[in-house]
């Protein structure tokens, strides 16, 4: 029952979300919380030093890629999650990635041993990731503010509301009994960390090495979200080679 | 409105397809041209990554690659923003040494992550002044990753001027990388100069 009562919450909070923001192509870094953000930033970082980095070490192969262990565990959260990328291509009116998807999560649940492995990447059906927050863009929300979110990092707030959907619009919810079903939304963020392990060196580059760490994190996430979502490229009228003064340079 | 004028007005209307029709004036660039640079500089990498070797060795490698196919002048004005109108000519020329360095160390560690893998080149578009090149990197056991690279001949021959990986543009993150140097150093200069400096 209080499940329930949640559920409609958060569907009247996100179509509230959609209603209110209109579609626009967003070129610029909107971030009125900036202050918020950046305590979080730093936040983050403490984790990525004390928790990720460590962890990196037992579980990296040695050689910058993931180990055995880890591949393992980020392809089965992957496949166990990979129906609620299918609803999210579903309720985008993307046959293509549905299909694709499902060929995915087929090939990879029975060759691929319960998703253990990942044979379909191997043959040329890599994931093609897809979340509510995609699913609200296809619908019209705007992009919103810039957030970062605690443990997960660059956010904005249209994704942050996608985030807390996608919780629950994992379908093997119906289908798996009690107390494995609660697993399921794990899934996600189990894929998500193994992912965040698995980058942790470029991640850390980025954390480490910048001068302004949240302002690199801030923009690399925009461009590469606005990417995926089909937005334009980085500001074209702003990277005009003849129209810089390279003179000395 | 007079009958002829109208009539001239309603042939130059009809004349209007054909002109769109008629062969524009030569792009500065051709996008066969560019693609061409790309396809050399992509093989060169391509040679670079299946050799493989030590981190100094790949870092070295992408030196000279990025020194003989990239824009260099471009990237360093482009990074330096606004700044650059108040430095002297000195300045200018110290920055653009110390970015050079900087910069290809930091992405020749990435480039490291690249090895095993193949660089593909798909097509390539004119855009405005320039041309865009897209490519993709196919990494063994994991999902293919878009790169573009923005072509110009700006300096009389073609050069990459910007690389976006995955939508993510190196000119973007470094103008935003060294306008926070700036910042930090209270627009100094030549401080930000020493500082790129140490990171090398």
């Amino acid at each position: 029952m209080p499940d329930r009562l949640f559920r409609r919450l958060l569907l009247v909070s996100v179509l509230f979300v959609a209603a209110c923001a209109a579609p626009e192509v967003t070129q610029t870094i909107n971030d009125p919380y900036e202050e918020q953000n950046r305590a979080v930033h730093e936040f983050n970082k403490q984790v990525t030093r004390t928790v990720l980095k460590p962890l990196t070490a037992g579980a990296g192969s040695g050689d910058g890629k993931p180990g055995f262990v880890l591949k393992t565990v980020g392809n089965f959260a992957g496949n166990v999650d990979t129906p609620r990328m299918i609803v999210n291509d579903i309720l985008q009116a993307n046959p293509e990635d549905a299909a694709h998807n499902t060929v995915r999560f087929l090939i990879n649940t029975t060759f691929g041993i319960a998703g253990l492995f990942d044979p379909a990447t191997a043959w040329g059906l890599p994931e093609r990731p897809s979340d509510f927050g995609e699913t609200l863009h296809v619908w019209g929300a705007a992009e919103g503010a810039y957030v970062e979110l605690p443990i997960k990092g660059p956010s904005t707030s249209r994704d942050t509301a996608g985030m807390f959907v996608d919780f629950f619009l994992n379908p093997l919810s119906t289908v798996v009994p009690a107390p494995e079903r609660y697993a399921i939304p794990a899934s996600n963020i189990v894929a998500d960390m193994t992912s965040l392990v698995e980058y942790s060196d470029s991640i850390s580059e980025v954390l480490d090495s910048s001068a302004d760490s949240y302002a690199q994190a801030r923009l690399l996430y925009l461009q590469n979200r606005r990417f995926q979502l089909g937005q334009s490229g980085p500001a074209e009228e702003e990277i005009d080679p003849f129209a810089l003064d390279t003179e000395g340079f | 409105m007079s009958l002829i004028s109208r009539r001239s007005f309603v042939s130059a209307l009809a004349a209007l397809p054909v002109l769109s029709m008629l062969p524009r004036p030569a792009l500065a660039l051709s996008p066969p041209a560019a693609e061409s640079l790309v396809d050399k500089a992509v093989a060169e990498i391509n040679q670079a990554i299946a050799a493989g070797g030590s981190e100094a060795a790949i870092i070295d490698r992408f030196v000279r690659i990025f020194a003989r196919y990239a824009d260099e002048s471009y990237i360093a004005a482009y990074a330096m923003g606004p700044a650059a109108r108040q430095a002297s000519a000195a300045q200018r020329q110290a920055f653009s040494q110390a970015f050079r360095s900087y910069i290809t160390a930091k992405y020749g560690r990435r480039f490291r992550e690249f090895v095993g893998g193949t660089v593909t080149v798909s097509r390539s578009k004119a855009v405005k002044t320039w041309v865009e090149v897209y490519a993709q990197v196919n990494l063994p056991g994991e999902a293919p990753f878009a790169v573009t690279f923005y072509v110009s001949d700006r300096t009389g021959q073609p050069l990459f001027f910007n690389i976006a990986v995955e939508g993510v543009s190196m000119l973007l993150q470094e103008r935003e990388e060294i306008g926070a140097m700036l910042d930090q150093n209270r627009g100094n200069i030549d401080a930000v100069i020493a500082q790129l400096r140490q990171a090398t």
